[in-house]
């Protein structure tokens, strides 16, 4: 016997592998026109791979407080060798990741795949997309710049405007009355122990749902062609993580992330300042708020509004209603366009009003 | 008077392990709760600091001082008068500064704009800049906050 094959022997003669085995090849994929958004969510987890590995690499050499944290990662970028490319790939990848997730739900959303049974694969996706928005605030604090600095004050007071918990949330993201080195802390304890303790656990649930239920099919297809998952639709899902892994690499080397300047809590907070282009929109909207609506304080609007959009995002699939009878509602896809053509509205709003002179 | 209930040991058992459970959910997550809420810090109780001197700010400038642990912003006015605010913006946080070319005080994040006395022109801030008092001995430029 050859030695591959006796080490596979050996964990069959102890452990019950053949099931594990025959799921994956009798598992199909369905094949169809609109097979292509079935990878995406592929595309999400090869992206969440890479910032693991980037991030663990980056923890070997930066420092978590308000004195080091610009320095070193000052220091990564023009001291350690392809430390530059380390974290570049760590910041194009934050971004796509979170383009990738946005592409993924969307499709999901419009090819109505959250239908029962699959409730709680769309909920427990949802919940990812929202910890991958943590993960980005988060780790946009860490390397400690003017940008950083202010976009986390913006971000922690927004987080106090929620009525009744808000303080106690603001106080406890702060670790004080204002964001300052106990900040940094916290932050970078939530960045690199409690997201991913977070995000692994619901990556895992999401996965084995999609295992145990198989690929949902759209309303609209009648074909019943399939292919096997394993190897076919795996392979195929392997060109598309090649493709990614390229396309980060490339962007990393072309257009590397910058660093900017330390933060001084004491400097007036510059012009053009602007967060992450994934919370864009919801920038943009709390700068168009009046100060007061209907006697209420403005952020407190924007703030209840947004809250409730992330809720109905949850919920999707039981308030799409007749979706669960496996029809399709104008009014369902109505609201999809219109909330995707808000974001890209006020992103795009924001990014022209960002770059004008 | 009503009849006494018996229940079954198993019924017994079984309501000790729940309220077990509970009160060892409850021993384990309150020191947690408490400890991740960080302790109160010693806010400084500033009430009065040196802001600039005499002769350092220009007429129609204004400079960014330490209030405690907060930033204050101090302004010359065009009329040569010593202007002083919170220089926190009402609306969320940020660090407002002086606008030179339009006599007012302008926030960057959300385009907020104060005039002189603190209050709201435009923007998002729902409430004027906390005005402090400016008063000058020898050559130091005191602010402090209204009693």
């Amino acid at each position: 016997m050859r030695p591959l094959e006796r080490l596979r022997a050996f964990f069959r003669e102890r452990y019950p592998l053949g099931g594990l085995a025959e799921f994956a090849t009798h598992k199909t994929v369905p094949v169809h026109r609109h097979s292509f958004w079935y990878y995406w969510g592929g595309m999400t987890l090869a992206l969440i791979g890479m910032q693991i590995a980037s991030g663990v690499l980056l923890l070997l050499y930066y420092r978590p407080s308000a004195q080091e944290a610009f320095e070193s990662v000052r220091f990564i970028m023009t001291k350690v060798q392809f430390g530059w490319l380390v974290r570049s790939v760590h910041a194009w990848a934050a971004n796509l990741v979170i383009f990738s997730a946005m592409v993924h739900l969307a499709s999901v959303f419009f090819l109505k795949a959250y239908r029962p049974p699959r409730e709680l694969t769309w909920v427990t996706g949802a919940v990812l997309l929202f910890l991958l928005m943590g993960f980005g605030f988060t780790g946009y604090l860490l390397p400690w710049n003017t940008l950083a600095f202010f976009a986390t004050k913006v971000g922690t007071e927004i987080a106090g405007v929620v009525p009744v918990m808000g303080p106690i949330i603001q106080v406890f993201l702060r670790g004080g009355s204002d964001v300052g080195d106990v900040t940094l802390t916290r932050f970078f304890w939530l960045h690199i122990a409690i997201l991913p303790l977070m995000v692994v656990g619901v990556i895992g649930l999401h996965l084995v749902m999609v295992q145990l239920q198989g690929m949902s099919k759209p309303l609209t297809v009648r074909e019943e062609r399939s292919i096997p998952f394993f190897p076919n639709f795996f392979l195929r899902d392997l060109i598309a993580w090649a493709l990614i892994l390229g396309a980060v690499l490339s962007v990393s080397v072309y257009w590397p992330a910058t660093l900017g300047e330390k933060a001084d809590p004491f400097a007036p907070t510059p012009a053009g300042i602007q967060p992450e282009w994934y919370f864009l929109w919801m920038f943009q909207t709390l700068k168009l708020v009046p100060g007061h609506v209907f006697g209420l304080e403005g952020e407190l609007v924007a703030v209840g509004a947004t809250g409730v959009a992330g809720l109905a995002l949850l919920l999707v699939p039981w308030l799409d209603r007749p979706a669960r009878r496996g029809r399709s509602h104008w009014m369902v896809l109505a609201a999809g366009i219109l909330a995707v053509l808000y974001v890209v509205g006020m992103t795009g709003y924001a990014l022209w009003i960002g770059h004008r002179p | 008077m009503c009849p006494r209930q018996r229940i079954s040991r198993r019924e017994f058992l079984r309501y000790l392990l729940k309220s077990g459970g509970v009160a060892f959910l409850g021993a384990a997550i309150y020191p947690i709760a408490r400890y991740l809420y960080p302790p109160r810090g010693v806010e400084s109780s500033v009430s009065t600091v040196v802001a600039a001197t005499l002769g350092e700010l220009a007429v129609n400038t204004a400079k960014i001082f330490r209030f405690g642990s907060r930033p204050g912003l101090l302004i010359n006015t065009p009329q040569g008068e010593l202007k002083a605010f919170s220089a926190v913006c009402t609306h969320l946080n940020c660090t407002v500064q002086y606008e030179p070319d339009n006599s007012l005080i302008w926030c960057a994040c959300h385009n907020g704009k104060y005039d002189l006395n603190g209050q709201v022109i435009s923007g998002p801030p729902p409430r004027p800049l906390e005005a402090y008092q400016v008063n000058v001995r020898g050559e130091e430029i005191l602010v402090s906050k209204p009693a």
